[in-house]
């Protein structure tokens, strides 16, 4: 079975919430990335977003923008990227991790050379931003011939018949993204995230993560009231950003935000 | 990717409905956009067939553009570089000064009907951005410019132009600053915006529909230079060339030709210091296929994906991708894509200011280089049809410079 799809199971079991933060491979250096990821599973986070880095991430806002742009001084390719992936395969062969990124790369590499190389890297799911359903019809198959699950955006105006198709499609989750902008943004409104993820759910059983604009332990721990996974990725790219030149306090600070949102995420399910 | 070539011996009807050219364009972008895509899909649908919003278009075009656009034998040239008879389609006495208005007025007639009171779009050499700065104006809408800060520092002028109009310019300072970014960045906000922002796209990219959109807002420059070729010489041109950077001046003057097989089509992209030194804006003829901005078409990229920075003199031809159905063309072989150096076009600059009166811009000086090489190769009996696309008044400070002048 899958990893993400034993990773909720397990979570639903336990009445928790997934929490998920990602990070741009190869930001601030490539040396940083894997232990990073170990370090956010000890913190009991429960599945890894990596980003890889594009040129142009029409999706992304400063934040991430710059942190793509730190990684590509680095030369993090794709290759690097599934290179770091099995790396942390060797430590943890049960958190899942989805690579989070554009589509000129894959293309790049070509659809069955990335396929096959994601699923032997241990790469869980694939989220292909600028990729929809319409224009999956390629990839998606060889994806999950090679046991790498396709990821798909649903957004605030995506209507019933999209949500329809975009949840047949989909395996492992739906990325649910909580506001029209891009990543980053600072006005999530949890209402609206509450009434669009019932519409959702008419549809379809895939569990659903929330991320654009989940900032701290309180936001976590509201959408976690609503949403089967929480995503949170500017935020700690700020931190990173922020202590560039004190890269010691990276890893700290970043722990010390996602073990804070772990415990409200918790605490707020159990309520 | 390479396409199935089949040849043109059917109806052109490219694109599909989900604005594929064979394996071209498409629409790759996030979920956010889809759906205003898909509205704005088919609001361009449904008013290119309304006659009441073709004869506001057409009435524009004529009155404020002032359409149509002569053709003008520029026999001195001619006589000069011997070979065939050369003609210009002279779209740079239109308003504003380049073809970058004839979209602009038809998108925001479409902006307006869509009840959409916000403008933005993205521009290189600034042309564009103010060709939809002066539509904003002119209908009183918001209007917001997203601009690299190196093509800002480069086309002084036009930004001048643009605010003096009542645009906001956003310096985008991501990337490499230049056109490409401000196309990012413009997405950025049409993303955040979607509810009542119309984003004016100037060339023949992005996603559907806006390759195709644009295509039939710019082939009023092809038609009429149909038209007035079979008039003035009695049959159609031999040959047609224009310059290529995102490829909307091209594709307006190919367009109504395709058909046409007698009639030869080459676009011209900009080769920079040369295309051996890597330093150009030619992915028809130095790049490969990959996805950008929307649409999947030939792009100049790295070896892993990433789009890497291009060099022009002209910053309107300083775009890494183009349309994606000039990609389709040319693996088709119905069109050819060669490529012209800063300093070959700098000579077509020279000749057809110093010949002819008329000062270009450097973006159709690359055309104008590249008719240079060809009317000599063809016979005395034949025309070549030039797209002058625009003129080239905001180029004086890039020309002059180079030349060791100061003005």
């Amino acid at each position: 079975m899958s990893r993400l799809t034993t990773r909720f199971n397990d979570l639903a079991r336990t009445h928790r919430k997934a929490l998920i933060p990602f990070i741009t491979a190869g930001d601030p250096d490539p040396e940083f990335t894997v232990p990073m990821m170990h370090a956010m599973v000890n913190a009991g986070v429960d599945i890894i977003e990596l980003g890889v880095p594009f040129s142009d991430p029409m999706a992304d806002g400063p934040v991430i923008q710059r942190a793509s742009e730190r990684a590509l001084e680095h030369k993090t390719s794709l290759r690097h990227v599934l290179d770091m992936v099995a790396k942390f395969r060797r430590q943890d062969s049960t958190t899942p991790v989805v690579l989070m990124g554009y589509l000129n790369p894959i293309e790049c590499m070509g659809y069955d050379a990335f396929a096959e190389a994601a699923g032997s890297a241990g790469v869980d799911g694939a989220l292909t931003v600028d990729m929809p359903p319409e224009e999956a019809g390629a990839l998606a198959p060889m994806l999950e011939n090679a046991g790498v699950y396709p990821i798909f955006l649903l957004a605030p105006n995506s209507t019933d018949q999209r949500i329809q198709t975009i949840g047949a499609m989909g395996k492992g989750y739906l990325y649910y993204v909580s506001l029209k902008g891009v990543t980053g943004a600072s006005h999530l409104d949890v209402s609206s995230v509450e009434r669009k993820l019932r519409q959702i759910r008419r549809f379809t059983d895939l569990p659903i993560a929330v991320g654009f604009g989940v900032k701290d332990a309180e936001t976590a721990a509201m959408i976690a009231g609503l949403a089967d996974a929480v995503v949170v990725g500017s935020a700690l790219i700020n931190i990173i950003e922020k202590n560039l030149d004190r890269r010691e306090t990276i890893e700290s600070e970043i722990i010390t935000l996602l073990e804070s949102m772990r415990s409200h995420m918790d605490a707020s399910v159990s309520a | 990717m390479t396409a199935h070539a089949e040849p043109l011996d059917k109806p052109y009807d490219l694109p599909d409905d989900h604005g594929h050219f064979g394996p071209y364009g498409g629409i790759f972008v996030a979920e956010t956009l889809m759906l205003p895509l898909q509205e704005l899909n088919e609001a361009y649908h449904r008013y290119m067939q309304d006659s009441e919003f073709l004869a506001e278009l057409d009435a524009d075009l004529r009155h404020y553009v002032g359409r149509p656009s002569p053709v003008y034998h520029a026999q001195r040239w001619s006589r000069e570089l011997g070979g065939a008879r050369i003609y210009l389609k002279r779209e740079d006495l239109n308003h504003t000064g380049a073809h970058k208005v004839n979209n602009t007025v038809g998108q925001a007639l479409l902006a307006q009907r869509m009840g959409k009171t916000r403008i933005i779009a993205e521009t290189g050499a600034g042309q564009h951005g103010v060709a939809t700065a002066t539509v904003a104006a002119r209908m009183g809408l918001e209007c917001v410019v997203y601009m690299g800060a190196e093509d800002i520092k480069r086309q002084a002028l036009n930004v001048y132009r643009m605010k003096l109009l009542g645009a906001e310019v956003v310096s985008v300072e991501a990337g490499s600053k230049t056109l490409k970014d401000a196309l990012n960045e413009a997405l950025r906000d049409w993303v955040t915006n979607v509810d009542d922002t119309f984003y004016i796209i100037g060339t023949v990219a992005g996603p559907h529909p806006y390759p195709a959109m644009v295509r039939d807002f710019q082939t009023v420059i092809g038609r009429e230079a149909r038209e007035q070729m079979l008039e003035m010489t009695g049959k159609l041109p031999d040959a047609l060339v224009a310059c290529v950077g995102g490829g909307s001046n091209a594709i307006g003057l190919f367009y109504p030709f395709i058909e046409d097989r007698s009639v030869r089509m080459v676009g011209v992209e900009a080769a920079g210091d040369g295309i051996e030194t890597g330093r150009h804006s030619a992915p028809l003829c130095a790049g490969r296929p990959g996805v950008l901005h929307g649409n999947r078409t030939y792009l100049m990229e790295d070896e892993d994906g990433e789009i890497i920075e291009t060099h022009s003199i002209s910053a309107g031809l300083d775009y890494p991708g183009v349309g994606p159905e000039h990609a389709w063309l040319k693996d088709e072989g119905r069109a050819e894509y060669v490529s012209i150096t800063d300093r070959e076009a700098l000579e077509g600059f020279h000749a057809l200011t110093r010949l002819e009166g008329i000062i270009p811009a450097l973006e159709s000086s690359h055309a104008l280089a590249y008719a240079m090489k060809l009317a000599p190769t063809m016979r005395a009996d034949q025309t070549l049809l030039i797209n002058l696309s625009g003129r080239g008044d905001k180029d004086m400070h890039t020309v002059a410079d180079i030349e060791g002048i100061q003005l």
